[in-house]
Order: structure tokens, then C-alpha cells, then sequence
């Protein structure tokens, strides 16, 4: 894992320092609000409905288990117990007062964390595929490019005040489990035919309430040149980006405003007095980065474990759990373990302080100390030998941190809605959690197999419901929550939006509006067809006439 | 307003034109003039006698100046709007690093004291500032933050360059 050398820790010190006095600033009255705003979101602290929020970076999901040790003592000192993951691999803690805040920073600083950034018009927290270093089919590492983009980003003098947020996100493999195609600049690594790296770099995705696909605007961009290219596209969006309309402000308006051939040119116009400049990635500052990510001291083992496999034969609720939990390791004998945080009624992305320090003595114990966060608001242990899978699992349970549900149907990625949210306008977590319990049954979410579901309280989309297999958004209609369902749509190299499967539902049929979608699906589909395999082949049409022969839209 | 340059609040000896004024009656007078009037008159300012400034709004673009322009130009003010609008950053950079203008650039409009550092490493160096910030809070400000991630023109070390001793050896090189 990456550690702080005197440079990047002297900025996060210096940076929480700072913050303590534009807190006092704020406190004596000597700035107003309105100017303290932009101050406390560039440090991650958001005024919600009932508190502040402190939001705090875990960059390209990797956390050591000190880190997460830290986490869950700040949700025990300064929260009710609690800490929420986000499908932005970050955490966000509800409940802590303006004064704790630059005292939380310090403690976070000291554990190499930091909230800098994590909101705000800036270049926000990178994030990248949660199975970085460790997955078996991996082209590149995306951790030791995010770290470089990290860098790059923190604290930009130029891109601080940008027309709207910026996220970037990176891959380095086939299966795209980072969204690069629906993120502001998506990255995706991989090798040309000479075997050097490089980046094919997509702009302009994102969701919200006018959602694109990203475009990409350079193939293959040799990775020296990273950080000088990124530097001409942003400086184009500084500049002409929208600042009179927040709604029309994100960077995937400029690029379908000017369409990605003009863009290019205007980055490619902007790159000539970038490129080769002093961004260019120095080789030694790479294989310094890439040091920090060496593989750790894994055992040679054989590739199969026989003693996991005899417990898969004999177990038929390990087994249940395995098939879903369990994800092809590189290194032969090892797994990537996911840790589900939806258990069934549970609020989605809720760790509880001592599921925190559970886990990160379960990394200790079964995984070279390491854990990684994914944007569907679950939990990686990416470091595990098949031969303990058995007994992580039992402990796993013993903390309520089991659930067998990980990519089914109550697996769902929900943004905290209006229970938190000032911006909601409807519940999402409700909606979740009863879905969870109508869907309870293990062995009747196994038969439904594959199928994510995505819960935003809005129209801006935190939850990406556009890109759920089935989405749902929180809507007002004549002040009663009402939710909008699409279907179809994918996060993944195949990225695409789903379509609406027909009129908005009460609060009240949401549960028989998915109950009608998963039943055609059961219905028409063919022997190991995935849901969204479904929809791909049948479109949306039967889906739209069961959904209208219901009339789910009429009152309960 | 005051003004504040190498640190200190200082005499403003600029006289800044709008549109509509007439040209100054003292050919050798310091005047800032509006950036789309002095594109507009390029050949009468040609003329002028006295130190020449051009006023830049947020939504200009500062590589209209040719080479000759910025020979003759010895300051560029440019305006921050809101605060919470950037794009007077990438003007500045684009000045001091692709059009390599070695005058004062000057930051006008809503400038707070939170910004000096990001505005000093763009490449400003003259700050008209609100009237109840001290001088000493504006010095504090400029040394919140002494580490960065990014090489610009002010030629301040960045951490890459630092680390790698690249930083040393261009060090060197200057000597
Ligand atoms: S989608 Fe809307 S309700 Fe949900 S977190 Fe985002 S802004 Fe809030």
C-alpha cells in the first residue's frame, strides 16, 4: 500500500492546521458563511439536513487496517456509532459538531487520511476498480496511476474553483468495475502492441439529471503523458465550461455542446505547450509509486485448496456465500473475499465502530493487513488463502458481515435519500430495506441471480440509478414521493442507461413494481440467462406491457 | 481599495479606465484600460507614453495578445467575478507560462485571503483586497501551505521534482 512520505504528510498536517482557522474565521464572525462554504467543502464538511457531514477520502478504495481502525474510532468518538460507506469510495460520518471537525482531520491526518476535497467545484477523490493489484485478469495496476492522479489533484492552484465537480476514476482491466464510462475523465490502462503502457482517457460521462456516456477523446495515451493531458483537458473546462447554470455546469455539457472532435482539438491545441513540460511522469517517480504496490509476501500454495473445496461439497450455506463472495485471485491458493454491507433491512454502506475494528483484526488475521472499499458500498478483504476462506466466513457471520446477497437483488446501492439529504426528494433507504426484506429468501435471490439495483432520492443521481439493471428515482409528485423504474441499464465496458419501464409509482407499490419486473424476468428467460442478458435480447417491450397490465402507476 | 504587492499594502499609482472614458490627457499617465477597448484601439495605445495595463474579465481570452501587445503591456488585472469563479487562474497561468509575459498580473474583483496562495502560484503578484483584512493575516496565508504536488510558473519546487532531485540539479543549472 501507498504511505506518506514527509512531503504528502507535511500537506495534510499543514492542510488541517488551516482548516482550524478558517474555522475560528468562521466562529468569530470574521467570514460569512457564504464565503466559509467553499472553505469546509474543499474539506469535505457538508451542512445535511440535521448536522454537518464530514465526507473523508479512502483513495482508490485501499485501506490499511490501522486505517480502518482509525475510521471506527472516529465513528465512536465523534458519531453515534457509525460510519457510512458511499458509492464513491468514500465514508461519511453524520454526526459530528463544526468544532470536533479540524480535530477529527488531525487524528485522520496521523492515519494518513484526509477529507480534502471530497466536495466542492474541484477535482474530487480518484477512484478505481476495488480489485486493483489482486484480480486475476488485470492488465495494469490502477492504484499506482490513481496515486499519481491523487497527487497531481490535490490542492491544484488552477482547477480549485472549477464551473462544477470533477471526478475521475481508473481502471486497469477487462470488466470495468470503476464506471470510467460514466465519470467526468474515466481512465482505463492497458498496453499497445509494444507492451507499453498507456490510457485510453473517455470525458464527459456522468449522470445526474441529463446522463452521457463518456467519449473517449485519446485511444491510447502513453502514460508519460498522463498528468500534462489531463492538465489541457481541465484547463479547456476551466475555461468554457458553463458557470452561469449549476444544471448545465458538468463537463459532459461542454463535451456534447461542442461535440469530442472540437474538444479534442482545443485540449490537443492546449497540450502543445503542456506536453513534455515539467508534468511530464518522471520513470522514477512511477516505480517509486509502484514500489508502495508491490504484491506482499504471499505464500506458494497450490491453486486449489482441497480443504475448500471439501467445505463448498459438505456446506451448503458456505457454498451459497462463496458463489457470490468470492472473486479469482492472481496469485495461485488466494481469494478476493467481498464483505456484503447490505444485510437484509440494514441500511446499504452502514459499518457499524466495531464491525470496523472486526474487520480490520480480520485483515490482520486473514488478509496481509489490507481492505479495500467498492463503489457498491461493500467491503473487500483482497488478500485472503483459500484455506481460511472457511473460517472468515464463520467469524464474518459472527459479526453480521455474511450476508450471501453480494451483485443479487438485495444488494442494492442506495444514497441516504431524505433521511439525511437536503437535497432529497424522496426516501431512498426505506426503499431499500424493503426490498431487502421482501426478497429476504437467500435461496430465491440465488434463482434471481445476477441483478443490481440502484435507489437515488433525486435527480442527481448519487446512487446511479440510471445505470442500475433496475433503477429507481425519488421523484415529487403534487408533494408525495414517487418513484420513476428503469431497466437495462449497466455500469460496467458495456456501460448504458436504462429506459423507463413506464409511469412513476407511489412509495407504496415500488416493492410490487420490482416484484412484476422480476417475474417477467423468471417468466421469459432462458436456462442461466442473466437479467440483464434478458433485456438485452427481449428489450424493453414485455417488461413495459406486464408493467401496464398491473396499473401500478393507480393508487394502492 | 488596497492594495497589496511583495507582501505590503501599497500606493495605488494605477488610473483604471472604463469604456466610456475619454484617454487620458497626460500621455505618460499609468492607465489600466478594459482588454476589448484596447483590442479594439490597438494602434492609438501604440502610442501611449506611460506605463500600460489592460483590465481582463473572466470570460476573455488573454492569448488574443501578440508578442508586440505584451511588450508594451506592463500589467494584466484580471477579474475574479465571484470568488467561487476559476477561470482567472488559467489566464493567469496561460500569461506567465505559454506567453511568457514578465509583468505584474493583478487580482481584482472578489479576491479572499484563502485564495492567495492558489493565485500566487498561478502567477499573480499585485492583490486588490477588501479593506477590513490586515496586512499580517494576508503574510499568514501565504504561508498556510508550503508543500504542492503541481509545477507552475512561480517556480516554487513541486514535490515530484523534490523527490526525484530534479529539483536539485535544475537548481544547479541556474547557477
Ligand atoms: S441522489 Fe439526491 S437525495 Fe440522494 S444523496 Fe444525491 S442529492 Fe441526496
Amino acid at each position: 500500500m501507498y504511505r506518506y512520505d514527509e512531503f504528502d504528510r507535511t500537506l495534510v498536517l499543514e492542510r488541517a492546521r488551516q482548516f482550524r482557522n478558517q474555522v475560528a474565521r468562521r466562529q468569530s464572525g470574521e467570514i460569512t458563511e457564504d464565503q466559509f462554504k467553499p472553505l469546509r467543502l474543499m474539506n469535505g464538511v457538508y451542512l445535511q439536513l440535521h448536522a454537518y457531514m464530514l465526507r473523508i477520502n479512502i483513495p482508490y478504495g485501499t485501506l490499511s487496517s490501522r486505517q480502518m481502525r482509525t475510521l471506527a474510532h472516529v465513528a465512536r468518538t465523534y458519531d453515534k456509532g457509525y460510519g457510512h460507506f458511499t458509492t464513491r469510495q468514500n465514508i461519511q460520518y453524520n454526526w459530528p459538531t463544526l468544532e470536533e471537525i479540524p480535530e477529527i482531520l488531525e487524528v485522520l491526518a496521523e492515519a494518513e487520511m484526509h477529507g480534502i476535497q471530497s466536495s466542492g467545484n474541484c477535482i474530487r477523490n480518484v477512484t478505481a476498480d476495488q480489485y486493483g493489484g489482486v484480480v486475476a485478469e488485470e492488465v495494469e495496476d490502477p492504484r499506482v496511476w490513481s496515486e499519481l492522479v491523487r497527487q497531481w489533484s490535490t490542492l491544484h492552484p488552477e482547477f480549485s474553483f472549477l464551473p462544477r465537480k470533477f471526478k475521475i476514476a481508473v481502471t486497469g482491466s477487462p470488466s470495468d468495475r470503476a464506471a470510467v464510462k460514466v465519470h467526468d475523465i474515466g481512465l482505463r490502462a492497458h498496453k499497445n502492441a509494444e507492451g507499453k503502457i498507456g490510457f485510453e482517457i473517455i470525458v464527459g460521462g456522468g449522470l445526474g439529471r441529463t446522463p452521457y456516456i463518456g467519449k473517449t477523446i485519446a485511444e491510447f495515451m502513453p502514460a508519460e503523458h498522463l498528468l500534462s493531458y489531463l492538465e489541457a483537458i481541465l484547463r479547456v473546462y476551466n475555461r468554457y465550461g458553463r458557470r452561469d447554470n449549476k444544471y448545465k455546469a458538468r463537463i459532459k455539457i461542454l463535451v456534447d455542446d461542442i461535440g469530442i472532435e472540437e474538444y479534442r482539438r482545443q485540449a490537443d491545441e492546449e497540450w502543445e505547450s503542456l506536453k513534455d513540460g515539467a508534468l511530464t511522469v518522471p520513470q522514477e517517480e512511477v516505480e517509486r509509486i509502484r514500489a508502495y504496490f508491490a504484491p506482499p509476501a504471499y505464500e506458494t500454495l497450490p491453486a486449489r485448496d482441497s480443504g475448500y473445496e471439501a467445505k463448498l461439497f459438505e456446506d451448503a450455506e458456505f457454498r451459497a456465500w462463496a458463489k457470490v463472495a468470492i472473486t479469482a485471485h492472481r496469485q495461485p491458493g488466494y481469494a478476493i473475499v467481498d464483505i456484503s454491507l447490505k444485510p437484509i433491512g440494514g441500511i446499504p454502506g452502514d459499518a457499524s465502530a466495531d464491525q470496523m475494528d472486526a474487520l480490520a483484526d480480520l485483515a490482520d488475521e486473514y488478509s496481509l493487513s489490507e481492505l479495500r472499499v467498492a463503489h457498491e458500498q461493500n467491503l473487500v478483504l483482497p488478500n485472503v488463502r483459500q484455506s481460511d476462506l472457511y473460517a472468515l466466513w464463520q467469524k464474518l457471520k459472527a459479526h453480521d458481515l455474511a450476508t450471501a446477497n453480494i451483485g443479487l437483488i438485495s444488494d442494492v446501492i442506495a444514497c441516504p435519500g431524505m433521511d439525511y439529504c437536503a437535497l432529497a426528494t424522496a426516501r431512498s433507504i426505506p426503499v431499500a430495506q424493503r426490498l431487502s426484506k421482501h426478497f429476504a429468501s437467500l435461496e430465491k435471490q440465488h434463482d434471481i441471480g445476477r441483478l443490481h439495483v440502484n435507489i437515488s432520492g433525486c435527480i442527481n443521481a448519487c446512487a446511479h440509478h440510471h445505470v442500475g439493471h433496475i433503477g429507481i428515482l425519488g421523484v415529487d409528485k403534487r408533494g408525495e414521493e414517487f418513484y420513476q423504474i428503469t431497466i437495462g441499464g449497466r455500469a460496467d465496458e458495456f456501460a448504458k442507461l436504462g429506459d423507463r419501464v413506464g409511469p412513476a409509482v407511489s412509495y407504496d407499490r415500488v416493492i410490487d413494481a420490482i416484484d412484476v419486473i422480476v417475474n417477467t424476468y423468471l417468466k421469459l428467460r432462458q436456462p442461466g440467462e442473466k437479467f440483464i442478458a434478458t433485456v438485452e435480447r427481449l428489450g424493453i417491450g414485455p417488461f413495459k406491457e406486464a408493467f401496464a397490465e398491473e396499473n401500478l402507476d393507480a393508487a394502492a | 481599495m488596497p492594495l497589496l504587492e511583495n507582501g505590503h499594502i501599497v500606493e495605488d499609482t494605477w488610473q483604471t479606465l472604463t469604456e466610456e472614458d475619454p484617454s487620458p490627457a497626460n500621455p505618460a499617465a499609468a492607465v489600466i484600460v478594459p482588454f476589448a477597448r484596447y483590442l479594439a484601439e490597438r494602434e492609438a495605445w501604440a502610442a501611449h507614453e506611460g506605463p500600460l495595463g489592460l483590465a481582463v474579465k473572466a470570460g476573455e481570452d488573454v492569448e488574443q495578445l501578440t508578442a508586440e501587445d505584451l511588450s508594451r503591456v506592463s500589467l494584466v488585472a484580471l477579474d475574479f467575478p465571484k470568488f467561487n469563479d476559476g477561470r482567472a487562474f488559467s489566464s493567469a497561468r496561460i500569461l506567465r507560462e505559454r506567453l511568457g509575459f514578465t509583468g505584474r498580473i493583478r487580482a481584482t474583483g472578489e479576491v479572499l485571503r484563502d485564495q492567495l496562495l492558489f493565485m500566487q502560484r498561478c502567477g499573480f503578484d499585485s492583490y486588490l483586497i477588501p479593506r477590513a483584512d490586515a496586512e499580517e493575516a494576508w503574510a499568514a496565508a501565504l504561508k498556510e501551505l508550503s508543500v504542492w504536488y503541481q509545477p507552475t510558473a512561480d517556480g516554487r519546487p513541486w514535490i515530484t521534482a523534490l523527490r526525484t532531485g530534479r529539483w536539485e540539479r535544475q537548481e544547479q543549472a541556474a547557477e
